[in-house]
Protein backbone atom coordinates (compact mmCIF):
# COMPACT_ATOMS: atom_id res chain seq x y z
CA UNK A 1 0.00 0.00 0.00
CA UNK A 2 1.33 3.46 -0.79
CA UNK A 3 1.91 5.79 2.12
CA UNK A 4 -1.29 7.85 2.49
CA UNK A 5 -0.34 9.78 5.62
CA UNK A 6 -1.09 13.51 5.53
CA UNK A 7 1.50 15.53 3.65
CA UNK A 8 2.16 19.24 3.82
CA UNK A 9 3.54 21.69 1.30
CA UNK A 10 4.29 25.37 1.85
CA UNK A 11 3.45 27.96 -0.80
CA UNK A 12 4.02 31.64 -1.24
CA UNK A 13 3.92 34.15 -4.05
CA UNK A 14 4.88 37.70 -4.86
CA UNK A 15 8.22 37.98 -3.06
CA UNK A 16 8.66 41.45 -4.61
CA UNK A 17 12.31 41.57 -3.47
CA UNK A 18 11.26 41.40 0.19
CA UNK A 19 14.23 39.30 1.26
CA UNK A 20 13.52 39.88 4.94
CA UNK A 21 9.99 38.45 4.76
CA UNK A 22 11.31 35.60 2.60
CA UNK A 23 13.94 34.77 5.22
CA UNK A 24 11.34 34.84 8.00
CA UNK A 25 8.91 32.65 6.03
CA UNK A 26 11.55 30.07 5.14
CA UNK A 27 12.67 29.88 8.76
CA UNK A 28 9.09 29.32 9.90
CA UNK A 29 8.53 26.66 7.25
CA UNK A 30 11.71 24.80 8.28
CA UNK A 31 10.76 25.03 11.95
CA UNK A 32 7.51 23.26 11.09
CA UNK A 33 9.41 20.49 9.35
CA UNK A 34 7.90 21.13 5.95
CA UNK A 35 10.34 20.07 3.25
CA UNK A 36 8.49 20.92 0.03
CA UNK A 37 8.33 24.64 -0.65
CA UNK A 38 6.87 26.36 -3.70
CA UNK A 39 7.03 29.95 -4.85
CA UNK A 40 4.33 30.96 -7.33
CA UNK A 41 6.32 33.72 -9.00
CA UNK A 42 7.09 37.44 -9.10
CA UNK A 43 10.43 37.43 -7.34
CA UNK A 44 11.14 41.10 -7.95
CA UNK A 45 9.13 44.36 -7.85
CA UNK A 46 8.31 46.99 -5.27
CA UNK A 47 11.11 46.19 -2.80
CA UNK A 48 14.85 46.84 -2.65
CA UNK A 49 17.91 44.97 -3.89
CA UNK A 50 16.34 42.19 -5.93
CA UNK A 51 19.49 40.04 -6.05
CA UNK A 52 19.13 39.08 -2.39
CA UNK A 53 16.16 36.84 -3.12
CA UNK A 54 17.89 34.37 -5.47
CA UNK A 55 20.39 32.72 -3.09
CA UNK A 56 17.65 32.24 -0.48
CA UNK A 57 15.44 30.42 -2.98
CA UNK A 58 18.31 28.24 -4.21
CA UNK A 59 19.67 27.52 -0.73
CA UNK A 60 16.27 26.32 0.46
CA UNK A 61 15.56 24.36 -2.70
CA UNK A 62 12.37 26.30 -3.38
CA UNK A 63 10.51 25.24 -6.53
CA UNK A 64 9.52 28.34 -8.47
CA UNK A 65 6.69 29.00 -10.94
CA UNK A 66 7.33 31.82 -13.39
CA UNK A 67 5.41 35.01 -12.70
CA UNK A 68 4.87 37.80 -15.20
CA UNK A 69 7.71 39.80 -13.62
CA UNK A 70 10.11 36.88 -13.92
CA UNK A 71 9.16 36.41 -17.55
CA UNK A 72 9.66 40.11 -18.27
CA UNK A 73 13.02 40.43 -16.51
CA UNK A 74 14.18 37.07 -17.81
CA UNK A 75 13.50 38.02 -21.39
CA UNK A 76 14.41 41.68 -21.05
CA UNK A 77 10.94 43.00 -21.91
CA UNK A 78 10.12 46.68 -21.60
CA UNK A 79 7.35 46.30 -19.01
CA UNK A 80 6.27 44.02 -16.19
CA UNK A 81 3.14 42.56 -17.87
CA UNK A 82 1.39 43.06 -14.55
CA UNK A 83 -1.93 43.55 -16.32
CA UNK A 84 -2.87 46.96 -14.99
CA UNK A 85 -5.14 49.00 -17.21
CA UNK A 86 -5.38 52.29 -15.32
CA UNK A 87 -2.75 54.99 -16.01
CA UNK A 88 -2.22 55.68 -12.30
CA UNK A 89 -1.50 52.02 -11.62
CA UNK A 90 0.81 51.80 -14.61
CA UNK A 91 2.75 54.88 -13.48
CA UNK A 92 3.97 53.18 -10.29
CA UNK A 93 4.30 49.80 -11.98
CA UNK A 94 6.74 51.35 -14.45
CA UNK A 95 8.87 52.87 -11.66
CA UNK A 96 8.96 49.54 -9.87
CA UNK A 97 9.85 47.59 -13.00
CA UNK A 98 12.59 49.94 -14.12
CA UNK A 99 14.27 49.81 -10.72
CA UNK A 100 14.01 46.02 -10.51
CA UNK A 101 15.20 45.49 -14.06
CA UNK A 102 18.20 47.78 -13.61
CA UNK A 103 19.18 46.16 -10.33
CA UNK A 104 18.74 42.48 -11.18
CA UNK A 105 22.08 40.88 -12.02
CA UNK A 106 21.87 39.62 -15.62
CA UNK A 107 23.26 36.27 -14.50
CA UNK A 108 19.80 35.43 -13.07
CA UNK A 109 17.90 36.16 -16.26
CA UNK A 110 18.31 32.83 -18.10
CA UNK A 111 17.10 30.99 -14.99
CA UNK A 112 14.07 33.29 -14.71
CA UNK A 113 13.28 33.00 -18.39
CA UNK A 114 13.21 29.23 -18.15
CA UNK A 115 11.04 28.84 -15.08
CA UNK A 116 7.91 26.73 -15.66
CA UNK A 117 4.53 28.42 -16.15
CA UNK A 118 2.93 25.80 -13.94
CA UNK A 119 3.89 22.95 -11.64
CA UNK A 120 1.71 19.87 -11.27
CA UNK A 121 1.86 17.62 -8.22
CA UNK A 122 0.06 14.47 -7.24
CA UNK A 123 -0.14 13.93 -3.50
CA UNK A 124 -2.33 11.20 -2.01
CA UNK A 125 -4.29 11.03 -5.28
CA UNK A 126 -4.98 14.77 -5.22
CA UNK A 127 -4.05 16.55 -8.45
CA UNK A 128 -2.54 19.89 -7.46
CA UNK A 129 -1.89 22.66 -9.98
CA UNK A 130 0.38 25.57 -9.07
CA UNK A 131 0.36 28.67 -11.26
CA UNK A 132 0.90 32.42 -11.02
CA UNK A 133 -2.27 34.31 -12.00
CA UNK A 134 -4.59 31.60 -13.21
CA UNK A 135 -4.10 28.28 -14.95
CA UNK A 136 -5.05 29.93 -18.24
CA UNK A 137 -3.21 33.24 -18.04
CA UNK A 138 -0.12 34.29 -16.12
CA UNK A 139 -1.34 37.81 -15.37
CA UNK A 140 -5.02 37.13 -14.70
CA UNK A 141 -6.18 38.70 -11.46
CA UNK A 142 -8.34 36.29 -9.48
CA UNK A 143 -9.78 38.33 -6.64
CA UNK A 144 -12.06 36.78 -4.08
CA UNK A 145 -14.86 39.24 -4.78
CA UNK A 146 -14.84 38.99 -8.58
CA UNK A 147 -14.34 35.27 -9.07
CA UNK A 148 -17.53 33.24 -9.13
CA UNK A 149 -17.57 29.70 -7.80
CA UNK A 150 -18.87 28.61 -11.21
CA UNK A 151 -15.68 29.95 -12.77
CA UNK A 152 -13.48 28.16 -10.22
CA UNK A 153 -15.26 24.91 -11.00
CA UNK A 154 -14.64 25.47 -14.68
CA UNK A 155 -10.93 25.94 -13.97
CA UNK A 156 -10.84 22.72 -11.95
CA UNK A 157 -12.56 20.90 -14.80
CA UNK A 158 -10.68 22.41 -17.73
CA UNK A 159 -7.27 21.97 -16.11
CA UNK A 160 -7.77 18.52 -14.58
CA UNK A 161 -7.03 19.62 -11.04
CA UNK A 162 -8.47 18.99 -7.57
CA UNK A 163 -6.53 21.84 -6.02
CA UNK A 164 -5.46 25.05 -7.78
CA UNK A 165 -3.07 27.46 -6.09
CA UNK A 166 -2.26 30.91 -7.50
CA UNK A 167 -1.07 34.37 -6.42
CA UNK A 168 -0.71 37.63 -8.48
CA UNK A 169 -3.32 39.75 -6.68
CA UNK A 170 -1.36 40.11 -3.44
CA UNK A 171 -4.35 39.27 -1.23
CA UNK A 172 -4.95 35.73 0.03
CA UNK A 173 -8.22 33.83 -0.08
CA UNK A 174 -9.54 30.33 -0.58
CA UNK A 175 -12.81 28.71 -1.52
CA UNK A 176 -14.18 25.21 -1.44
CA UNK A 177 -15.88 24.28 -4.72
CA UNK A 178 -17.93 21.35 -5.97
CA UNK A 179 -16.80 17.82 -5.04
CA UNK A 180 -14.70 19.23 -2.22
CA UNK A 181 -12.17 20.68 -4.66
CA UNK A 182 -10.13 23.60 -3.41
CA UNK A 183 -9.03 26.92 -4.84
CA UNK A 184 -6.32 28.92 -3.03
CA UNK A 185 -4.83 32.31 -3.69
CA UNK A 186 -1.75 32.16 -1.46
CA UNK A 187 -1.38 35.93 -1.17
CA UNK A 188 2.13 37.38 -1.24
CA UNK A 189 5.25 37.82 0.85
CA UNK A 190 6.28 41.10 -0.69
CA UNK A 191 3.87 43.58 0.79
CA UNK A 192 1.12 43.54 3.41
CA UNK A 193 -2.38 42.95 2.18
CA UNK A 194 -4.06 46.33 2.61
CA UNK A 195 -5.56 45.68 6.03
CA UNK A 196 -3.51 48.00 8.21
CA UNK A 197 -1.23 45.20 9.46
CA UNK A 198 2.43 45.06 8.50
CA UNK A 199 2.76 41.28 8.38
CA UNK A 200 2.62 39.26 5.18
CA UNK A 201 1.37 35.72 4.52
CA UNK A 202 2.19 32.29 3.17
CA UNK A 203 0.05 29.15 2.92
CA UNK A 204 0.34 25.54 4.06
CA UNK A 205 -1.70 22.98 2.14
CA UNK A 206 -2.29 19.73 3.98
CA UNK A 207 -3.28 16.73 1.89
CA UNK A 208 -4.85 13.92 3.87
CA UNK A 209 -6.32 10.61 2.79
CA UNK A 210 -9.56 12.09 1.59
CA UNK A 211 -9.34 15.80 2.25
CA UNK A 212 -7.28 18.85 1.43
CA UNK A 213 -7.08 21.88 3.68
CA UNK A 214 -5.30 25.20 3.61
CA UNK A 215 -3.96 27.27 6.47
CA UNK A 216 -2.68 30.81 6.01
CA UNK A 217 0.32 31.68 8.16
CA UNK A 218 1.19 35.27 9.12
CA UNK A 219 4.81 36.26 8.66
CA UNK A 220 6.19 39.01 10.88
CA UNK A 221 9.51 40.44 9.83
CA UNK A 222 11.62 43.55 10.33
CA UNK A 223 9.54 45.82 8.12
CA UNK A 224 11.30 48.91 9.48
CA UNK A 225 14.58 47.53 8.15
CA UNK A 226 12.98 46.91 4.77
CA UNK A 227 11.65 50.47 4.75
CA UNK A 228 15.15 51.75 5.52
CA UNK A 229 16.57 49.70 2.65
CA UNK A 230 13.90 51.05 0.30
CA UNK A 231 14.67 54.59 1.37
CA UNK A 232 18.38 54.01 0.76
CA UNK A 233 17.52 52.79 -2.73
CA UNK A 234 15.40 55.90 -3.30
CA UNK A 235 12.27 53.90 -3.99
CA UNK A 236 9.02 55.94 -3.92
CA UNK A 237 7.85 57.09 -0.51
CA UNK A 238 4.42 55.70 -1.36
CA UNK A 239 5.91 52.19 -1.49
CA UNK A 240 7.65 52.71 1.84
CA UNK A 241 4.43 53.94 3.45
CA UNK A 242 2.72 50.65 2.50
CA UNK A 243 5.47 48.60 4.12
CA UNK A 244 5.30 50.71 7.28
CA UNK A 245 1.51 50.98 7.61
CA UNK A 246 0.02 47.92 5.94
CA UNK A 247 -2.18 50.08 3.68
CA UNK A 248 -1.79 50.04 -0.10
CA UNK A 249 -1.05 53.47 -1.52
CA UNK A 250 -0.38 52.56 -5.17
CA UNK A 251 -1.83 50.27 -7.81
CA UNK A 252 -5.22 50.77 -6.19
CA UNK A 253 -7.35 51.10 -9.30
CA UNK A 254 -7.05 47.40 -10.11
CA UNK A 255 -8.80 46.55 -6.85
CA UNK A 256 -12.47 45.50 -7.10
CA UNK A 257 -15.00 47.28 -4.91
CA UNK A 258 -14.91 44.97 -1.90
CA UNK A 259 -11.12 44.74 -1.70
CA UNK A 260 -10.78 48.49 -2.24
CA UNK A 261 -13.34 49.28 0.44
CA UNK A 262 -11.35 47.35 3.05
CA UNK A 263 -8.33 49.59 2.52
CA UNK A 264 -7.68 53.14 3.61
CA UNK A 265 -7.08 54.72 0.18
CA UNK B 1 -11.12 61.38 -48.91
CA UNK B 2 -12.67 58.69 -46.73
CA UNK B 3 -16.40 58.26 -46.90
CA UNK B 4 -18.32 58.96 -43.69
CA UNK B 5 -20.82 56.26 -42.91
CA UNK B 6 -22.63 55.18 -39.78
CA UNK B 7 -21.70 51.51 -39.78
CA UNK B 8 -21.70 49.07 -42.65
CA UNK B 9 -20.44 45.51 -42.88
CA UNK B 10 -17.19 44.57 -44.60
CA UNK B 11 -17.41 43.64 -48.22
CA UNK B 12 -14.43 41.30 -47.79
CA UNK B 13 -14.34 38.56 -45.19
CA UNK B 14 -13.10 40.19 -41.96
CA UNK B 15 -11.07 38.53 -39.20
CA UNK B 16 -13.11 36.36 -36.87
CA UNK B 17 -12.94 36.17 -33.08
CA UNK B 18 -13.76 32.99 -31.20
CA UNK B 19 -15.47 33.01 -27.83
CA UNK B 20 -12.62 31.72 -25.69
CA UNK B 21 -14.82 31.34 -22.62
CA UNK B 22 -17.96 33.01 -21.34
CA UNK B 23 -16.30 35.09 -18.60
CA UNK B 24 -18.88 37.88 -18.62
CA UNK B 25 -22.59 37.76 -19.26
CA UNK B 26 -24.24 41.08 -19.92
CA UNK B 27 -27.93 41.75 -19.44
CA UNK B 28 -29.59 44.47 -21.48
CA UNK B 29 -31.82 44.70 -18.45
CA UNK B 30 -33.53 47.96 -19.36
CA UNK B 31 -33.52 47.40 -23.10
CA UNK B 32 -33.07 50.74 -24.82
CA UNK B 33 -35.35 52.53 -22.37
CA UNK B 34 -33.74 55.35 -20.42
CA UNK B 35 -35.03 58.35 -18.50
CA UNK B 36 -32.33 60.41 -20.23
CA UNK B 37 -31.71 61.16 -23.90
CA UNK B 38 -27.93 61.60 -24.14
CA UNK B 39 -26.62 63.10 -27.34
CA UNK B 40 -23.74 60.62 -27.56
CA UNK B 41 -25.63 57.40 -26.82
CA UNK B 42 -24.42 54.75 -29.23
CA UNK B 43 -27.76 52.94 -29.16
CA UNK B 44 -29.90 56.10 -28.89
CA UNK B 45 -31.56 55.13 -25.62
CA UNK B 46 -34.46 57.35 -24.61
CA UNK B 47 -37.75 57.28 -22.69
CA UNK B 48 -39.59 56.42 -25.91
CA UNK B 49 -37.07 54.01 -27.45
CA UNK B 50 -38.54 50.56 -26.84
CA UNK B 51 -36.69 48.82 -29.64
CA UNK B 52 -35.42 46.58 -26.82
CA UNK B 53 -37.57 46.16 -23.74
CA UNK B 54 -37.02 45.33 -20.08
CA UNK B 55 -35.79 41.87 -19.09
CA UNK B 56 -37.96 40.05 -16.57
CA UNK B 57 -36.70 38.46 -13.37
CA UNK B 58 -37.60 35.03 -14.75
CA UNK B 59 -35.62 35.60 -17.94
CA UNK B 60 -32.60 36.74 -15.98
CA UNK B 61 -32.77 33.76 -13.63
CA UNK B 62 -32.86 31.39 -16.59
CA UNK B 63 -29.72 32.90 -18.11
CA UNK B 64 -27.93 33.18 -14.76
CA UNK B 65 -28.29 29.43 -14.39
CA UNK B 66 -27.33 28.69 -17.97
CA UNK B 67 -24.25 30.89 -17.65
CA UNK B 68 -23.22 29.30 -14.36
CA UNK B 69 -23.19 25.92 -16.05
CA UNK B 70 -20.79 27.41 -18.60
CA UNK B 71 -18.43 28.69 -15.87
CA UNK B 72 -19.26 32.39 -16.08
CA UNK B 73 -17.08 34.65 -13.96
CA UNK B 74 -19.17 37.84 -13.58
CA UNK B 75 -22.30 39.69 -14.71
CA UNK B 76 -22.99 43.17 -16.08
CA UNK B 77 -26.30 45.05 -16.24
CA UNK B 78 -26.89 47.85 -18.69
CA UNK B 79 -29.57 49.55 -20.74
CA UNK B 80 -31.00 52.09 -21.08
CA UNK B 81 -31.07 52.85 -17.41
CA UNK B 82 -31.10 49.63 -15.37
CA UNK B 83 -32.99 51.22 -12.48
CA UNK B 84 -35.82 52.12 -14.84
CA UNK B 85 -36.56 48.39 -14.69
CA UNK B 86 -38.64 47.90 -11.53
CA UNK B 87 -37.17 44.41 -11.06
CA UNK B 88 -33.52 45.56 -11.01
CA UNK B 89 -32.94 45.03 -7.28
CA UNK B 90 -34.67 41.67 -7.32
CA UNK B 91 -32.55 40.63 -10.31
CA UNK B 92 -29.41 41.79 -8.50
CA UNK B 93 -30.35 39.76 -5.42
CA UNK B 94 -30.61 36.66 -7.60
CA UNK B 95 -27.38 37.46 -9.42
CA UNK B 96 -25.16 37.62 -6.37
CA UNK B 97 -26.14 34.05 -5.56
CA UNK B 98 -24.09 33.14 -8.65
CA UNK B 99 -21.35 35.74 -8.96
CA UNK B 100 -20.20 39.36 -8.90
CA UNK B 101 -22.19 42.07 -10.65
CA UNK B 102 -21.65 45.45 -12.24
CA UNK B 103 -24.47 47.92 -12.95
CA UNK B 104 -24.02 50.71 -15.47
CA UNK B 105 -26.31 53.49 -14.28
CA UNK B 106 -26.89 57.21 -14.63
CA UNK B 107 -27.61 57.34 -10.87
CA UNK B 108 -30.60 59.63 -11.26
CA UNK B 109 -33.40 57.23 -10.30
CA UNK B 110 -32.54 56.16 -6.76
CA UNK B 111 -35.49 56.11 -4.39
CA UNK B 112 -34.88 55.60 -0.67
CA UNK B 113 -36.33 52.11 -0.93
CA UNK B 114 -33.94 51.30 -3.79
CA UNK B 115 -30.95 52.51 -1.81
CA UNK B 116 -32.01 50.54 1.27
CA UNK B 117 -32.29 47.39 -0.81
CA UNK B 118 -28.96 47.98 -2.57
CA UNK B 119 -27.22 48.44 0.74
CA UNK B 120 -28.66 45.24 2.15
CA UNK B 121 -27.76 43.25 -0.96
CA UNK B 122 -24.22 44.64 -1.02
CA UNK B 123 -23.67 43.86 2.65
CA UNK B 124 -24.99 40.33 2.23
CA UNK B 125 -22.48 39.12 -0.36
CA UNK B 126 -18.73 38.50 -0.55
CA UNK B 127 -18.94 39.35 -4.24
CA UNK B 128 -18.23 42.86 -5.46
CA UNK B 129 -21.15 44.87 -6.74
CA UNK B 130 -19.68 47.60 -8.91
CA UNK B 131 -21.82 50.66 -9.55
CA UNK B 132 -20.60 52.41 -12.68
CA UNK B 133 -22.04 55.89 -12.85
CA UNK B 134 -21.96 57.76 -16.16
CA UNK B 135 -21.09 61.45 -15.83
CA UNK B 136 -19.55 63.13 -18.85
CA UNK B 137 -17.71 66.03 -17.29
CA UNK B 138 -16.67 67.60 -14.02
CA UNK B 139 -19.25 70.39 -14.21
CA UNK B 140 -22.78 71.01 -15.36
CA UNK B 141 -21.32 73.14 -18.17
CA UNK B 142 -19.34 70.16 -19.44
CA UNK B 143 -21.83 67.37 -18.75
CA UNK B 144 -25.30 68.77 -19.29
CA UNK B 145 -25.01 69.66 -23.00
CA UNK B 146 -24.37 65.95 -23.59
CA UNK B 147 -26.57 64.27 -21.01
CA UNK B 148 -29.33 66.82 -20.49
CA UNK B 149 -30.22 69.79 -18.33
CA UNK B 150 -29.79 69.14 -14.64
CA UNK B 151 -28.19 65.71 -15.06
CA UNK B 152 -24.83 66.69 -13.55
CA UNK B 153 -26.36 67.72 -10.26
CA UNK B 154 -28.69 64.71 -10.25
CA UNK B 155 -25.89 62.24 -10.95
CA UNK B 156 -23.56 63.80 -8.38
CA UNK B 157 -26.34 63.43 -5.83
CA UNK B 158 -26.67 59.79 -6.88
CA UNK B 159 -22.94 59.27 -6.40
CA UNK B 160 -23.18 60.70 -2.90
CA UNK B 161 -26.13 58.45 -2.12
CA UNK B 162 -24.13 55.41 -3.22
CA UNK B 163 -21.09 56.46 -1.21
CA UNK B 164 -23.27 56.98 1.85
CA UNK B 165 -24.43 53.35 1.74
CA UNK B 166 -20.96 51.91 1.29
CA UNK B 167 -20.36 51.75 -2.45
CA UNK B 168 -17.26 53.08 -4.20
CA UNK B 169 -18.82 53.92 -7.56
CA UNK B 170 -16.70 53.97 -10.70
CA UNK B 171 -17.38 57.22 -12.52
CA UNK B 172 -17.30 56.55 -16.25
CA UNK B 173 -16.64 59.47 -18.53
CA UNK B 174 -16.95 59.37 -22.29
CA UNK B 175 -14.05 61.22 -23.86
CA UNK B 176 -15.73 64.20 -25.51
CA UNK B 177 -12.76 66.54 -25.13
CA UNK B 178 -9.65 66.96 -27.23
CA UNK B 179 -6.16 66.48 -25.92
CA UNK B 180 -4.75 64.90 -22.80
CA UNK B 181 -6.94 63.24 -20.18
CA UNK B 182 -4.77 64.33 -17.27
CA UNK B 183 -6.22 67.76 -16.54
CA UNK B 184 -9.81 66.60 -17.01
CA UNK B 185 -9.35 63.66 -14.68
CA UNK B 186 -7.52 65.71 -12.05
CA UNK B 187 -10.28 68.32 -12.02
CA UNK B 188 -12.96 65.66 -11.96
CA UNK B 189 -11.25 63.85 -9.11
CA UNK B 190 -11.05 67.05 -7.09
CA UNK B 191 -14.71 67.84 -7.78
CA UNK B 192 -15.73 64.44 -6.47
CA UNK B 193 -13.56 64.84 -3.37
CA UNK B 194 -15.08 68.26 -2.76
CA UNK B 195 -18.50 66.61 -2.94
CA UNK B 196 -17.62 64.05 -0.30
CA UNK B 197 -16.39 61.13 -2.42
CA UNK B 198 -12.94 60.98 -0.88
CA UNK B 199 -11.40 58.19 -2.95
CA UNK B 200 -13.00 58.47 -6.36
CA UNK B 201 -12.55 55.84 -9.05
CA UNK B 202 -12.64 57.05 -12.66
CA UNK B 203 -12.81 55.27 -16.00
CA UNK B 204 -12.55 57.00 -19.36
CA UNK B 205 -14.41 55.53 -22.31
CA UNK B 206 -13.85 56.34 -25.96
CA UNK B 207 -16.88 57.65 -27.83
CA UNK B 208 -18.55 55.19 -30.17
CA UNK B 209 -19.56 56.77 -33.44
CA UNK B 210 -22.91 55.08 -33.57
CA UNK B 211 -26.49 56.03 -32.78
CA UNK B 212 -27.04 59.54 -31.47
CA UNK B 213 -23.29 60.23 -31.51
CA UNK B 214 -23.33 60.29 -35.32
CA UNK B 215 -25.39 63.47 -35.29
CA UNK B 216 -23.37 64.99 -32.43
CA UNK B 217 -19.97 64.49 -34.07
CA UNK B 218 -19.61 62.09 -36.97
CA UNK B 219 -19.98 58.48 -37.99
CA UNK B 220 -17.12 56.13 -38.69
CA UNK B 221 -14.88 56.60 -41.66
CA UNK B 222 -14.97 53.78 -44.15
CA UNK B 223 -11.37 52.85 -43.41
CA UNK B 224 -11.96 52.55 -39.65
CA UNK B 225 -12.13 48.77 -39.74
CA UNK B 226 -10.25 45.83 -38.27
CA UNK B 227 -8.16 44.06 -40.88
CA UNK B 228 -6.35 40.76 -40.83
CA UNK B 229 -3.04 42.61 -40.58
CA UNK B 230 -4.24 44.43 -37.48
CA UNK B 231 -4.97 41.12 -35.76
CA UNK B 232 -1.40 39.88 -36.27
CA UNK B 233 0.39 39.94 -32.88
CA UNK B 234 -2.83 41.19 -31.25
CA UNK B 235 -4.28 39.34 -28.26
CA UNK B 236 -7.98 38.83 -29.08
CA UNK B 237 -8.64 38.41 -25.35
CA UNK B 238 -8.68 42.21 -25.27
CA UNK B 239 -11.90 42.21 -27.30
CA UNK B 240 -15.09 41.85 -25.30
CA UNK B 241 -16.57 39.49 -27.90
CA UNK B 242 -13.88 36.92 -27.03
CA UNK B 243 -15.26 36.50 -23.52
CA UNK B 244 -18.79 37.93 -23.29
CA UNK B 245 -22.31 37.76 -24.67
CA UNK B 246 -25.37 39.96 -24.12
CA UNK B 247 -28.87 38.84 -23.14
CA UNK B 248 -31.66 40.97 -24.59
CA UNK B 249 -35.41 40.51 -24.69
CA UNK B 250 -34.95 39.42 -28.31
CA UNK B 251 -32.13 36.92 -27.98
CA UNK B 252 -28.39 36.86 -27.48
CA UNK B 253 -26.18 39.57 -28.99
CA UNK B 254 -22.43 39.41 -29.49
CA UNK B 255 -21.57 42.59 -27.56
CA UNK B 256 -23.27 45.53 -25.85
CA UNK B 257 -22.20 47.98 -28.55
CA UNK B 258 -23.77 46.39 -31.62
CA UNK B 259 -27.40 46.19 -30.50
CA UNK B 260 -28.57 48.07 -33.58
CA UNK B 261 -26.83 45.60 -35.90
CA UNK B 262 -29.21 42.75 -36.77
CA UNK B 263 -26.32 40.46 -37.71
CA UNK B 264 -24.95 40.80 -34.17
CA UNK B 265 -27.80 38.64 -32.90
CA UNK B 266 -26.32 35.18 -32.46
CA UNK B 267 -29.36 33.14 -31.44
CA UNK B 268 -32.09 32.60 -28.93
CA UNK B 269 -30.02 30.74 -26.34
CA UNK B 270 -26.55 31.06 -24.88
CA UNK B 271 -25.67 27.70 -26.38
CA UNK B 272 -26.41 29.06 -29.85
CA UNK B 273 -24.31 32.14 -29.22
CA UNK B 274 -21.04 30.36 -28.49
CA UNK B 275 -19.78 30.87 -32.03
CA UNK B 276 -17.08 32.89 -33.78
CA UNK B 277 -17.94 36.44 -34.75
CA UNK B 278 -16.49 38.40 -37.67
CA UNK B 279 -15.16 41.87 -36.80
CA UNK B 280 -17.11 43.36 -39.67
CA UNK B 281 -18.40 46.53 -38.03
CA UNK B 282 -16.70 49.90 -37.83
CA UNK B 283 -17.32 49.95 -34.07
CA UNK B 284 -15.06 46.89 -33.79
CA UNK B 285 -12.27 49.30 -34.73
CA UNK B 286 -12.87 51.30 -31.53
CA UNK B 287 -12.86 48.15 -29.43
CA UNK B 288 -9.66 46.99 -31.15
CA UNK B 289 -8.04 50.39 -30.60
CA UNK B 290 -8.80 50.72 -26.90
CA UNK B 291 -9.30 47.12 -25.72
CA UNK B 292 -11.83 45.89 -23.19
CA UNK B 293 -13.62 49.21 -23.17
CA UNK B 294 -16.76 47.78 -21.61
CA UNK B 295 -15.08 45.85 -18.79
CA UNK B 296 -14.17 47.06 -15.33
CA UNK B 297 -10.52 47.84 -14.65
CA UNK B 298 -10.32 45.01 -12.13
CA UNK B 299 -11.24 42.35 -14.66
CA UNK B 300 -10.26 43.84 -18.01
CA UNK B 301 -8.12 41.55 -20.09
CA UNK B 302 -4.64 42.67 -20.97
CA UNK B 303 -2.17 41.31 -23.40
CA UNK B 304 0.52 38.85 -22.35
CA UNK B 305 2.80 36.55 -24.18
CA UNK B 306 0.88 33.49 -22.98
CA UNK B 307 0.19 30.93 -25.65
Amino acid sequence: MPDQSPKQIALFGGVYSNYLALTAALTDIRNRGIADVYCLGDLGAFGPRPNRVFPLLHQHNVHVVQGNYDDSIGRGLSDCQCGYTDPADNHFAAISYQYTFNNTDPQHRPWMANLPREIRLKINDQRILLCHGSPRKTNEFLWESTTSTAFIEKLHHDHDADVICCTHTGIKWSRRAANDKLFVNVGCLGRPENDGNTNVWYAIVTVGNSSVDVEFVPVHYDHDQLANDMRAEQLPSAFIETIKTGWWTTCLEILPAKERARGRY
Amino acid sequence: MATMIQDTPHSNEPPRVALQSLDSLWFQVAGTICNLRCHHCFISCAPDNDKFNFLSLETCKRYLNEAAALGVKEFYFTGGEPFANPDMCEILAETIKVGPATILTNATLFRDSTLDRLQRINESTPYSIEMRVSIDGYSAEMNDPIRGEGTFDAAMKGVQQLVDIGFLPIITITRTWCGDDGDVLATFRQTLVDNGYTRPRLKVLPSLKLGAEVARTRGYHDDERVTHDMMANYDPAQLVCSSARVVTDQGIWVCPILLDAPDARLGGTLAESLVDYPLRHNACFTCWSFGAICSNVSTAATSTTDA
